[in-house]
């Protein structure tokens, strides 16, 4: 794997959904630092001189790293990186919707083989080190996140104070800097009507719910982020042991609310199971908030047992192979929204009529 | 909002301009504004207004706004002042953090419950934030004794600060 596989393929690491505990209903978990550097102006306040520098900075200090985990990252450069190679790095979660979209050339990026490690250099903050992998792993994350942290810091001055911790551009992450989340599919929750008074409860306890690519987007196919709200006054142990636990309770209720609409409500749930499968396998044009949804009904179905042959990590990547970026770079070219809900279409039903032949194959073969 | 002029430092000097009787608003950061002539600080940040009329653009000014300037505290490292930071939500540097210290306290405070950081320290760059703010009160304190002229004392003072100097090196370069 590489920097052009991560661009070219499906592939990332927190779609691997074996690799990941709970991963039935946590997709994947997220810790991230926001560091700076000292008395240099944040980015949002920059002007390309003092950008370039810092990005020359932060490059020699990776350069010059000997920490294997951090030298073994890729720097792309966003001089040289295709705003469409920036569009793929987003509907991926790797980079955020306003560091793709961003035009200035000092913005950057220090990736990881597989995606499980990325970088984002000059975005809101100078530096915002990112760990993601499959299924529920906060510590895990967090653990690779404190080594790669550890590792910069030998060789760059964060901008830290006694009393206010880690300084950041926007007050809301001052103090550990650390934003951790957890990426839940809750089709239980959902259709059983319990949203609203669930998501409630989280927003009481200082967490934050949001749509598939985090702020200011909305919950399509039941994908829902959460994440710690405050970053002062707490620990990072203390942030990530109380998101975990409230993780927890969210995949105990969802297991609940799963297994008495399989009880009180099988055939229902069978018929949408089927239909949503009916509709993706044989559709000719679909759009993108039509499709995660029913994709969200199939991993309910695979999930429950009701669809056999679709593996977890096939959904997770059609989740990203049906985003408009991945569709264009399938097709080489630039698509209308109209040509696009026919590829979407063609890809759905290529990837998931592949892995139903090879289940065919292997229940021949036995 | 930014400068008019250079166009990527936050405008903290507010102008209105008056040409041909019809008016103009111009924003400038507090650099090009000294630049063009418009103020210059004295030591005790009173601004002082030298010959500025007809030195930008030919036109008239009312400094209306001015007088904001010698309340609102102003971050020495990067120029942003407390409106522009309640205007973008954003602070401009590391510094500003402690320029608007008492500022930001209540804010903090409605946004995370708390103030104060309990979580990691940085190995190297913690123990030299605190030797940095050490230095900081100690270059004031020489400051403070060179005007009231106690000589013998600023040479202690100093002696203390070259020390610190030099631990800070040493840390630098660990
Ligand atoms: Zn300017
Ligand atoms: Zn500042």
């Amino acid at each position: 794997m590489s920097k052009n596989d991560l661009l070219n393929g499906h592939f990332v690491a927190w779609m691997d959904a074996e690799k990941g505990p709970e991963s039935d209903i946590v997709i994947s978990s997220r810790i991230r630092l926001a560091r700076n550097l000292q008395d240099i102006s944040f980015p949002y306040f920059m002007n390309a001189e003092k950008g370039n520098k810092t990005m020359q900075e932060i490059r020699e200090a990776w350069r010059q790293s000997e920490d294997q985990l951090l030298s073994s990252l890729e720097l792309l450069s966003f001089d040289n990186t295709s705003a469409w190679d920036r569009q793929i790095l987003v509907e991926k979660h790797l980079i955020s919707p306003e560091h793709g979209t961003a035009e200035e050339a000092y913005r950057g990026l220090l990736l990881s083989e597989d995606g499980s490690i990325a970088i984002m250099i000059n975005e809101e903050d100078h530096l915002r080190i990112q760990v993601m992998l499959p299924g529920l792993q906060l510590e895990k994350c967090y653990d690779l996140a404190q080594k790669i942290d550890d590792a910069l810091e030998k060789r760059l001055n964060f901008a830290f104070d006694e009393e206010r911790g880690y300084l950041t551009s926007c007050p809301t992450n001052v103090g550990t800097g650390m934003r951790a989340s957890v990426m839940l599919h809750l089709p239980g929750i959902a259709i059983s009507g319990q949203r609203n008074r669930i998501f409630q409860n989280i927003h009481q306890l200082g967490m934050a719910v949001r749509g598939l690519y985090g702020e200011g987007t909305e919950i399509i196919g039941n994908y829902v982020q959460l994440s710690n709200q405050i970053t002062l006054g707490q620990s990072e142990n203390e942030i990530i042991t109380n998101l975990g636990l409230i993780t927890r309770q969210m995949v105990e209720q969802e297991k609940i609310l799963r297994k008495s609409l399989q009880q009180e409500m099988r055939y229902q749930l069978e018929d949408r199971v089927g239909r949503a499968y009916g509709i993706l396998t044989n559709a000719r044009v679909i759009n993108s908030n039509e499709a995660l949804t029913l994709l969200s009904d199939v991993r309910l179905g695979m999930d429950l047992g009701i669809i056999k042959g679709i593996n977890p990590y096939l959904i997770n990547q059609l989740v990203v192979a049906i985003k408009p970026g991945h569709l264009q770079k399938r097709s080489g070219d630039e698509m209308e929204a109209f040509m696009r809900d026919v590829k979407r279409a063609e890809v759905i039903k290529e990837i998931l009529l592949k892995s139903k032949q090879s289940e065919i194959q292997s229940e021949k073969e036995e | 909002m930014f400068c008019d002029d250079c166009k990527h430092k936050p405008a903290t000097v507010h102008l209105t301009q008056l040409v041909n009787g019809k008016k103009f608003d111009v924003h400038l950061c507090s650099e090009c504004a000294a630049k063009k002539g418009f103020l210059l600080f004295d030591q005790d940040k009173k601004f002082s207004i030298p010959n500025f009329l007809g030195s930008f653009l030919g036109g008239g000014f009312n400094l209306q706004d001015m007088h904001s300037l010698t309340h609102d505290s102003r971050c020495q490292n990067c120029g942003m002042v407390f409106s522009d930071i309640k205007q973008t939500g954003k602070l401009g540097c590391s510094q500003c953090y402690k320029a608007f210290d008492t500022e930001l306290e209540p804010t903090l405070r409605r946004i995370h419950g708390n103030s104060r950081h309990v979580g990691k320290i940085p190995l190297r760059g913690g123990q030299k934030a605190f030797l940095k703010k050490e230095l900081d009160q100690l270059k004031s304190k020489l400051q403070q004794s060179v005007k009231e002229e106690k000589y013998e004392q600023a040479a202690e003072i100093r002696d203390q600060i070259k020390l610190l100097e030099k631990q800070i090196n040493e840390e630098e370069s660990k």
